[in-house]
């Protein structure tokens, strides 16, 4: 279903450029999840916008449903791969109301059925009615990002990519969204490709999980190899232990200013 | 315990609003001594809002009452802002989440530590400026002589986070209180920084209050947690037996929290007992 082949992603150009994601190849199958682990300016991010066609790639081959796409898009492709942010706030548009933050994308679309549409992504998110006319501001951080997706499901993607759908939610919050995306993805047989820096939370959701650093997919592995620390690459190990807690003896001798930046 | 650094009893924090009083803190009690003491919840349930109020940045309209507050023999209640300022950075001393909002970003972090050492311990510019290449030096930093000269711009979010830790503890407090110091920053990164402020927690007898959303981060780190809802206690434990929580809001938590290794079609999800926003004392 996603299906990317040596690709290489460069912000800026000339001396400055930065290659934030290098020679990538990475495949899901149709109704699979797979999950992106790596640390901030791993490149994991970039990769979902580049599936999304938010940014351009530099060379190799992104393909959607078997079409090979490019930046420029045709409104059917764009229709099928849509986006949730991890912060609901900044990803909805404050001065609109659910009502119109929905209704939006069904007009661009051309979508038939625009009011039975809106009703039912509500309803499918587990927002009811009287969440219809308020502002974002008016809704909790887990009933906004319930808009979010909704926002993307109305459109009735095939492919949905998550970039840290929970990390800026409550504990409590985040199982009733991992929850909902679980349900989401069986009823409709979705393909989902996620980012997240929370092992668990990927671990939850994604059968294979990609392990990035540094602009490299350095391991593609599962959520059974994780759990049972069946892991062949350093950082993946790296992450794991820390994933387990803070430990003292753990940190001692780390290289403390690799990070410097 | 040995002693006792900060002594809360009955701490509350008021806001009015149009609709009555909002209760935002309701009767906390908790002793530190030295120790690492873990203060966890949800957003919104007064942690923060209970750290402030120790540092005395409440300000108005909130309102804060209680039967002890107490840092070693100073009594914190009613003190004044001049009061609050000569103890804030020298006995009691704060890191907050994102050192990008709390550095200066006009001045050269070593500058800032320095300022630190002069303004509280009334040091000349070259004692200033020596003990702060030894605070740099203490959070491993590896090229003091370089970092001191450094913008906040210039250097990484866990190295900042170093800077914020060197700055704070550099006129010597008896607590510092941690206001979810790693959580802007990566895994690997957030390790070192809590290894950091254990290390210096430790070697100086100091205690930490460290607030945090993270249960597994405070329960591995912490020697006792005391877990918030709605702005009362719920309940106080052993931070290595959080596992075996008795209340049903912190089992509740842990239960909804995704775990490597165990794939549950479900997440069991927090049902919210009306009884938990009940007065406990």
């Amino acid at each position: 279903m996603i299906a990317l082949d040596d690709v290489t992603v460069t912000y800026g150009r000339g001396p400055r450029a930065v290659t934030a994601v290098r020679n990538l190849t990475l495949s899901v199958p149709e109704g699979q999840a797979v999950g992106l682990v790596g640390e901030s300016g791993s490149g994991k991010s970039t990769v979902l916008r580049a599936v999304a066609g938010l940014i351009p790639h530099a060379t190799g081959e992104i393909t959607l449903a078997g079409q090979r796409v490019d930046r420029r898009r045709s409104t059917a492709q764009r229709k099928m791969t849509q986006m949730v942010f991890q912060d609901p706030y900044g990803s909805l548009h404050p001065n609109q109301t659910v009502d119109q933050i929905l209704g939006l994308p069904v007009a661009i679309h051309r979508l038939d059925r625009g009011e039975a549409r809106i009703v039912q992504a509500l309803a499918e998110v587990g927002l009811g009615r009287e969440h219809r006319y308020r502002y974002p501001h008016q809704l909790s951080g887990g009933q906004r990002q319930r808009v979010a997706i909704a926002r993307a499901l109305i459109l009735e993607p095939r492919i949905l990519l998550l970039d840290e759908p929970t990390s800026a939610l409550d504990v409590s919050v985040q199982a009733e969204i991992l929850n909902l995306l679980a349900r989401l993805r069986r009823d409709r047989g979705l393909t989902l490709l996620m980012v997240s820096h929370d092992l668990a939370v990927i671990a939850h959701l994604c059968e294979r999980i990609g392990v990035m650093t540094r602009g490299l997919l350095v391991e593609t592995t599962t959520a059974t190899a994780m759990a049972s620390n069946q892991v062949t690459h350093d950082y993946t190990r790296e992450l794991l232990r820390f994933n387990a807690g803070f430990d003292r003896s753990s940190v001692v001798n780390a290289d403390l200013d690799a990070s410097a930046g | 315990m040995t002693d006792t650094l900060l002594a809360v009893r009955n701490l509350s924090v008021t806001y009015p609003s149009d609709d009555g009083d909002v209760r935002a803190v309701r009767n906390v009690s908790f002793i530190l001594g030295r120790e690492r003491l873990g203060i966890v919840g949800e957003s919104g349930s007064g942690k923060s809002t209970t750290g402030r109020a120790i540092m005395g940045l409440v300000g108005h309209p909130g309102r804060i009452e209680a039967d002890e507050l107490r840092l070693g023999d100073t009594d914190l209640r009613g003190l004044s802002e001049r009061g609050f300022r000569r103890l804030r950075g020298q006995r009691i001393a704060m890191v907050l989440q994102d050192p990008k909002y709390s550095l200066d970003p006009v001045m050269s972090v070593g500058q800032q530590i320095a300022e630190t050492h002069r303004r509280h311990l009334r040091s000349t510019k070259r004692e200033a400026r020596r003990a702060a290449l030894e605070m740099l030096e203490a959070v491993h930093i590896r090229d003091p002589e370089r970092v001191y000269t450094m913008y906040p711009h210039q250097i990484s979010g866990g190295m900042g986070q170093r800077v914020m830790i060197a700055m704070m503890l550099i006129a010597g407090p008896d607590i510092l209180i941690a206001d979810e110091p790693t959580s802007a920053l990566d895994v690997t990164v957030q390790a070192q920084v809590l290894a950091i402020l254990d290390e210096l927690v430790r070697s100086r007898g100091m205690g930490l209050l460290l607030i945090s959303h993270n249960l597994h981060l405070v329960s591995s780190f912490c020697d006792r947690v005391l877990v918030m809802y709605a702005g009362q206690v719920l309940e106080t434990c052993e931070a290595g037996k959080l596992a075996d929580a008795r209340h049903p809001y912190t089992r509740g938590l842990l239960a909804a929290l995704p775990r490597l290794g165990e794939r549950r079609a479900e997440l069991p999800q927090l049902q919210r007992d009306p009884a938990w926003m009940a007065d406990i004392a």
